[in-house]
């Protein structure tokens, strides 16, 4: 008998997607609008629910699976764990935050707008949940291809290239995922394309060497790690500030979340000898990228290279395989996903009011708007690991954990800390701060959607921050189960 | 009572929410009433558990809250300690904290009311946070607070965000915390993968069996976060900055309190310290290093509270010193007058700018005495104290230090006299300038001279009497045999190891008392060479100070040496790296790549019909179609 309870995670990619049909065929914007966001806000209730309604088998929340493509060994499996259930509740906060946030800009083709953006609501649940390679590729694409069009068919002017360099980027990628998973594939034993069987396939430390590097640069270029990150300026600069969102709250922990369960799991027996190659490069990455965001004029490169460089800690965080520093990067997922999404908030609101994102052109926005200042600068310094935000949680277990796999990449990575306080405090001093000028002197308060988004973000800041401990039981059997496959072998 | 021990920073967390979320509904007086009252509560609390702390056979609490971080081996509770340190930082805390509260009511009453209260916000915050860092029993829950105060400061020095100047000196005072902080940081990983516990106990338990070059390493990070902290070479620049801000906050954060952290962190690790007798070295010479700096730095600076700035600075340094020899109750000791006495300097300052509509320059004046009378008089106890004459508070605390330093390494003692006869120099001089001779400003602020409201003038007239008989707790044993008090009342949490002293060193009364009066005739001639030259103090037309004085005026050329060597070529590198780096080099690889496949897409173009909708549409029907079928097969 069909039960919601056993379907849970299929129903979390069901119903975005039935959101997204009804989305092509409405006509109406406000109508778009407003079934966009009561979508959304199902998905979220019923993600919620989720975790209250599901039995806790192992580390398993619970797992479905239905038959698929039988003779290929494939069959349709979704897994929610503590982990992935992380990552979900993400997708499905952010997109109503995302929705009434950017409730009053206006765009041509929003029912295609809208139904693309729960289309690749779904592609993410997907790729969160899925347990077969097969189905976790095809979410991986499905993710994927709807913010193309969206990124290609709306924004700024050179919108075109950006989203080209985007496509080039991924589409490179996701080949040699593709490749990658299919070589393993052959290699199982039963031809099978089940995460455990992947697990356990037969593979040799030379095969295994090469098809780490191709599943890593897949999962790289989505991140993205340094040197792989140069499609993300331009794309998070060109795209709707909607668009920018679910790409850099929720995208980029696409393949943050697939090294945890599809890169490092697969591949153990060569990580000792690649790990730190990779740590270095995230490591130079974090300092590289801080120093770029610190001569940014544009707001929105500043958040992009600001993102880069906290993603740069997650990846070294999880290939220094300790127990901390995954426990950390997971709930750094989390917040660094909630976080970004208050500062793109603030940004677009910039954007649309006043058409400035270059901060040499701004000033003075807190004596018009001092809520908006008030709530911007609490995001801002959760952005920079305050302590009693969220970030901090997180970062300081993935420094503990990096400081135990070398001292020195930990003092390195810990520029980061210092060099992200200039670049923030900058950005505050000269958009907030000061005096106003011709173009900022008529500013006026944020409105009512904004300000409840924002709210609601500083609400999990700090109720994050302050108590962590039950999101870290949820997910720490699953991280020790993980970690366990990862350290046996 | 240790059980309610969460109730005290509690307090100002309550009265921080209230008036930030209230700023836009709440008039002045409600303002006033609930952030001074929150503070108030919060220094009764302490009241209370100092008396319970300080009663026969108390024995140290950890009070656990919750958990805070509890990830595999790592165990963080969020917890306090309840001790004889950390209750009489409570009282200096929340009993400082609650009469610069009400200074401030006066003080910032021109402020528009959302304003006012989002000061008020602010200074609660500060005293919750600065309430977390002393009563955290671990590492973290002491980091928290540490941040919290570098924040509060921040939003303090910036207050008046329209001003670029107090801008970029909030800025710098979060960022050379920050290089502080990340040192502090690194220290507490170090602890963590050592002892695998940031809990105090505990790692004060395992530190004997690290090696010394574990210790010496955690105790520097360490000693460069109390530099961010405290204003300690090489990171002190900030500090005469962030006068920016409201000069009760100066008073509060900026002498009184926050600063003061370093002391106390160092204190509270003295296990770690004293086995690290390299890190204790290079305590005292950088201690000894900044006092003397800022000192000379004092001498030539004529606003008001950059005299008082580097004053600070340059106590601070007496109080590393002091932690460097191993004093830690002399260090103590000194934080605690120190508290007092220039808490009362600012407030004195600010009682002075306040009257004179916002004009800090000394040399616009003179005369003061006889229009402020109560500022005049508490601010001359105050001058007193800092310049260490008998029986004023600073003469025991300053003579505690000086003997350890000197039991330890004569030319400490010698150097750290010098010091102190600077700082009478200094300090008689602002006296002098601001309050003896003539008015020296325009006619119109002549007219409007007149002398603080009682909510300024009663904080001044407790702290004055702080300031006299804030020493009397530690009369050296030379002057008056068993009435250390203060010494008698930290042995329990610094264990016996205090100071030089107790090492066996030992200096005869005589000696001792012998030092001391020669000390003092110095320091009184230099009072008097002051006091003499600057009553007299006449505007001559700018002449351009050359030489040392110039060198002195320009503080060193600190600032500029940080400019030249680090902000700007960071700068000029990310400028570099933004440009070719990132464009050219990886853009260009990537570029590259991309002009290939396009030509190969070129030739694939033509089977696209370029309906980018229809796609869409098509993929979306075929997945649902997918999903449905698939939930058929499924209730089969």
């Amino acid at each position: 008998m069909f039960s919601a309870i056993d379907n849970f995670p299929a129903l979390m990619i069901w119903l975005p997607l039935l959101g997204a049909v009804v989305s092509f065929l409405l006509k109406k914007e406000q109508q778009v609008k407003q079934w966009a966001f009561v979508s959304s806000m199902l998905t979220l209730g019923l993600t919620v629910t989720s975790l209250f309604y599901t039995g806790q088998s192992n580390y398993l929340l619970t797992q479905v699976s239905y038959i698929w493509l039988p003779s290929l060994g494939s069959s349709f499996t979704l897994s929610l764990d503590g982990i992935s259930w992380m990552l979900c509740l993400l997708t499905a906060l952010s997109f109503p935050l995302i929705f009434i946030s950017t409730s009053d800009a206006s765009r041509s083709r929003s029912n295609a707008f809208y139904g693309l953006m729960l289309m690749a609501q779904a592609g993410l649940m997907g790729v969160f949940l899925a347990t077969d390679a097969l189905t976790f590729y095809f979410f991986w694409e499905l993710a994927l291809i709807p913010v193309y069009f969206l990124a290609s068919m709306w924004g700024g002017e050179r919108r075109i290239q950006a989203a080209f360099k985007f496509f080039i980027y991924t589409f490179v990628g996701s080949l040699l995922l593709l490749i990658g998973i299919l070589y393993v594939y052959l290699k199982t034993p039963e031809q099978s394309f089940s995460l455990s069987a992947f697990y356990q396939a037969p593979l040799s430390a030379q095969e295994q060497g090469w098809l780490f590097w191709m599943f890593f640069l897949a999962f790289a270029i989505k991140m993205p790690i340094f040197p792989f990150h140069t499609w993300q300026p331009d794309a998070y600069e060109q795209s709707d500030t909607a668009v920018t969102m679910v790409l850099s709250a929720v995208m980029v922990k696409m393949g943050v979340f697939a090294m945890m369960r599809w890169l490092l799991p697969l591949f153990p027996a060569v990580l000792k000898q690649y790990d730190n190659i990779i740590i270095g490069l995230s490591v130079i990455g974090i300092v590289y990228a801080s120093c770029l965001a610190m001569v940014q004029d544009d707001l929105k490169r500043l958040v992009a290279y600001s993102s880069i460089a906290h993603i740069g800690l997650m990846s070294a965080a999880i290939f220094t395989r300790s127990m901390e520093a995954w426990q950390g990067a997971t709930i750094q997922m989390f917040s660094h996903g909630i976080n970004i999404l208050g500062m793109w908030i603030v940004v677009a609101l910039i954007e649309r009011r006043l058409g400035i994102r270059k901060i040499s052109e701004l000033g003075g926005l807190a004596s018009k708007a001092p809520t908006l200042a008030i709530l911007f600068l609490v995001v801002a310094f959760a952005n920079v690991a305050l302590p009693l935000t969220n970030a901090f949680v997180g970062e300081f277990l993935m420094f503990a954990g990096l400081f135990k796999f070398s001292v020195w990449y930990a003092a390195v990575a810990g520029l980061g800390i210092i060099l992200s306080a200039v670049y923030t405090l900058n950005m505050i001093k000269r958009v907030m701060f000061g005096s106003t000028n011709a173009a900022t002197v008529n500013f006026g308060e944020a409105g009512r959607p904004v300000l409840i988004a924002l709210t609601v973000i500083i609400v999990i800041i700090f109720v994050t921050g302050v108590y962590p401990e039950p999101l870290f039981n949820l997910f720490e059997s699953t991280a020790d189960a993980l970690l366990r496959r990862i350290l046996i072998r | 009572m240790s059980k309610l021990i969460y109730l005290v920073p509690l307090f100002p967390l309550v009265g921080f929410l209230l008036t930030g979320l209230g700023r836009n509904i709440l008039t002045r007086t409600l303002v006033s009433v609930i952030a001074v009252g929150a503070v108030l509560a919060s220094f009764v609390m302490s009241l209370l558990i100092f008396r319970e702390v300080g009663a026969d056979g108390f024995q140290p609490q950890v009070v656990k809250l919750f958990d805070f971080i509890k990830v595999g081996k790592v165990d963080i509770p969020f917890s306090f300690q309840v001790d004889q340190l950390s209750s009489l930082f409570l009282l200096i805390i929340t009993g400082v904290g609650t009469l610069i509260h009400l200074y401030s009511t006066a003080y910032m009453h021109e402020e528009k009311p959302p304003h006012f209260a989002r000061y008020f916000a602010y200074l609660n915050l500060f005293v919750f946070s600065m309430l977390l860092l002393v009563l955290g029993s671990n590492y973290v829950i002491m980091f928290i607070g540490w941040e919290g105060v570098g924040l509060c400061s921040y939003l303090l020095i910036g207050f008046w965000f329209g001003n670029e100047a107090y801008n970029d000196a909030a800025k710098k005072a979060f960022v050379m915390n920050r290089i502080g902080d990340l040192g502090f940081l690194l220290a507490v990983f170090w602890m963590m993968m050592r002892f695998g516990t940031t809990d105090f106990a505990q790692v004060f338990d395992k530190a004997p069996e690290a090696t010394a070059a574990v210790l010496t390493g955690i105790t520097m990070l360490l000693f460069l976060g109390a530099t961010g902290k405290s204003a300690q070479i090489p990171l002190f620049t900030w500090l005469p900055d962030a006068m920016a801000g409201p000069t009760p906050v100066s008073a509060l954060i900026h002498a009184a309190t926050m600063v003061t952290a370093g002391i106390y962190m160092i204190t509270r690790s003295h296990v770690l310290f004293d086995l690290a007798p390299v890190t204790q070295n290079v305590i005292a010479i950088i201690g000894l290093a900044t006092a003397l700096l800022a000192a000379t730095i004092a001498l030539r600076q004529n606003d008001i509270k950059k005299v008082l700035a580097y004053s600070t600075v340059s106590q601070l340094g007496y109080m590393f010193l002091a932690l460097g020899v191993g004093a830690y109750t002399g260090a103590i000791f000194h934080v605690m007058t120190h508290a007092f006495f220039k808490a009362l300097l600012f407030l004195g300052a600010g009682s002075v700018i306040h009257a004179l509509h916002h004009e800090q320059d000394l040399r616009n004046m003179g005369g003061l005495r006889k229009k402020m009378p109560i500022t005049h008089i508490t601010f001359l106890i105050a001058c007193m104290a800092i310049a260490g004459i008998p029986p004023f508070s600073g003469f025991f605390s300053k003579d505690e230090i000086l003997t350890a330093a000197l039991l330890k390494n004569p030319v400490y003692y010698v150097l750290g006299v010098a010091g102190a006869l600077m700082t009478s120099f200094y300090m008689f001089r602002l006296y002098a300038m601001a309050f003896r001779g003539e008015f020296r400003g325009t006619e119109a602020q002549a007219s409007h001279l007149h002398e603080s409201p009682s909510a300024m003038t009663i904080p001044l007239i407790i702290l004055a009497v702080l300031s006299v008989a804030g020493g009397w707790v530690g009369i050296p044993e030379v002057l008056m045999p068993h009435a250390h008090k203060l010494q008698a009342f930290l042995a329990p949490v610094l264990e016996g190891i205090d100071g030089p002293a107790e090492a066996g060193h030992h200096l005869s009364h005589s000696t001792e008392l012998m030092l001391m009066g020669g000390v003092l005739v110095l320091i009184i001639a230099v009072i008097t060479f002051a006091w003499k030259k600057y009553s007299k103090y006449e505007r001559s037309e700018d002449v351009k100070p050359t030489g040392v004085a110039r060198f002195l005026e320009n503080k060193w050329y600190v600032d500029e040496l940080y400019e030249a060597i680090i902000s700007k070529p960071l700068k000029s590198l990310s400028a570099f790296m933004n440009l070719r780096v990132e464009r050219q080099v990886i853009d260009g690889l990537v570029n590259g790549v991309g002009k290939a496949v396009q030509y190969g897409s070129r030739q694939l173009r033509l089977i696209q019909s370029g309906q980018v909708g229809s796609y869409i549409l098509i993929m979306v029907i075929f997945l649902i179609l997918f999903f449905v079928l698939q939930l058929f097969w499924n209730l089969q």
